[in-house]
């Protein structure tokens, strides 16, 4: 088949490039401007070099949330993806149970964020939550308020049960695609359960299995709203992560400027991981 | 409205200024030998131009945030390790 070349075509972008320059390249431009200035409001700026990068790059403050965050993004997706793949794995192929499985599976990410943090904050409080209070009345001293590891362990756990189901979903489309003559195949070969998982299943999953683990990664390296209504960072600054330590110096302490290069610093972090995950994509989908 | 907001300033003008101009070399460029002269360099990625003028800019930003935290400013040593880089990128990657 001929392709026809014709670079008028580009011209049809043009509107969304103009969307994206409102809402994502001039907020960007004054993100930069920002990072390099001192302001008191009123729109008096005094220029500071590279003074908020030093102060941030160097601070503990910013070392410790970068390490709970990526500590945390590591650990839900330890988590979630196994667990993803195995609930897909179980789930039926053909009957009726099929759509219950998927309303089932498609009911936790249909609830807003600051939704799940109020609902696993009340499940958890351990004097009326149902959680919360069980796991105290069975002996188990638990106070997400105040002990870090239970607030851990509650934060991890909400993560896990609102967002698992979307690598089951990703990864049940892949399921789904596979032919039944493979199975078929494999069944007269004798194939044990682990050779179809390995062989067949495995990678016909590999494509939509590494866009679930990108859209986690980021959604969880930016996780804000969750966090921020359970535990509010705390007990102490034991679960603030990045965008809530963020927000805190932007619009706690209102110091633009240095929150203005945590944001480059956080921008490039974030920009680095699409473009490894896009060119393992890009080298999976050509194999 | 002006657009005294966006606290705009020389130095971060020239460099916006800079990685425009980046741009608009790789569409001279791309005029005069089309197609991106892609290939496998030896990272073992395939890249074609605009894909190395990418690669240069997010390791510029990382060579200099590393340069600020190790040596601070001023960031001249980091901007030599940046041209170095590209020009590591552009031959070899």
């Amino acid at each position: 088949m001929n392709k026809t070349q014709n670079n008028k075509a580009w011209w049809l972008v043009v509107p969304v490039l103009i969307l994206v320059a409102f809402n994502a390249f001039i907020p960007l431009m004054t993100v930069v401007n920002y990072a390099f200035q001192e302001t008191f409001g009123d729109n008096v700026f005094f220029w500071e070099g590279t003074t908020w990068f030093e102060q941030v790059l160097r601070s503990g403050r910013f070392h410790d949330a970068l390490i709970r965050q990526f500590l945390f993004t590591g650990m839900i997706l330890a988590i979630e993806v196994p667990l993803g793949v195995g609930v897909a794995l179980t789930m039926p192929r053909k009957g009726p149970w099929v759509s219950v499985c998927l309303v089932l599976m498609a009911l936790p990410l249909l609830i807003p964020w600051n939704v799940v943090g109020a609902m696993w904050n009340i499940f958890a409080l351990p004097d009326i939550g149902l959680l919360g209070y069980t796991l105290n009345s069975i002996g188990i001293d638990y106070n997400f308020t105040r002990q870090p590891f239970a607030a851990w362990m509650t934060t991890v756990v909400m993560d896990v049960w609102h967002w698992t189901s979307l690598i089951v979903l990703l990864c049940y489309a892949g399921l789904s695609s596979i032919p039944d003559d493979y199975y078929q195949a494999a069944h007269i070969d004798g194939a044990s359960r682990w050779a179809i998982f390995r062989y067949i299943q495995l990678p016909k999953m590999k494509r939509v299995l590494t866009i679930a683990i990108l859209l986690r990664f980021m959604d969880s390296f930016m996780i804000y709203t969750e966090p921020f209504v359970l535990t509010g960072g705390g007990p102490g600054n034991t679960t603030t992560f990045l965008s809530i330590d963020l927000v805190k110096i932007a619009l706690g302490q209102f110091d633009l400027g240095p929150a203005a290069a945590m944001s480059l610093i956080y921008f490039l972090m974030v920009l680095l991981t699409c473009w490894a995950f896009y060119t393992i994509m890009m080298r999976n989908e050509e194999q | 409205m002006g657009l005294s907001w966006m606290a705009w300033t020389w130095p971060t003008a020239t460099f916006f200024v800079v990685v425009v101009l980046s741009i608009v070399v790789m569409g001279i460029w791309e005029r005069f030998s089309p197609g991106g002269n892609p290939r496998r360099g030896i990272f073992g990625l395939d890249t074609t131009r605009g894909d190395r003028l990418f690669i240069s800019w997010l390791g510029t930003g990382f060579i200099n945030l590393g340069w600020l935290a190790f040596y601070g400013a001023p960031l001249w040593g980091g901007l030599f390790l940046s041209i170095g880089w590209f020009i590591f990128v552009f031959r070899y990657v």
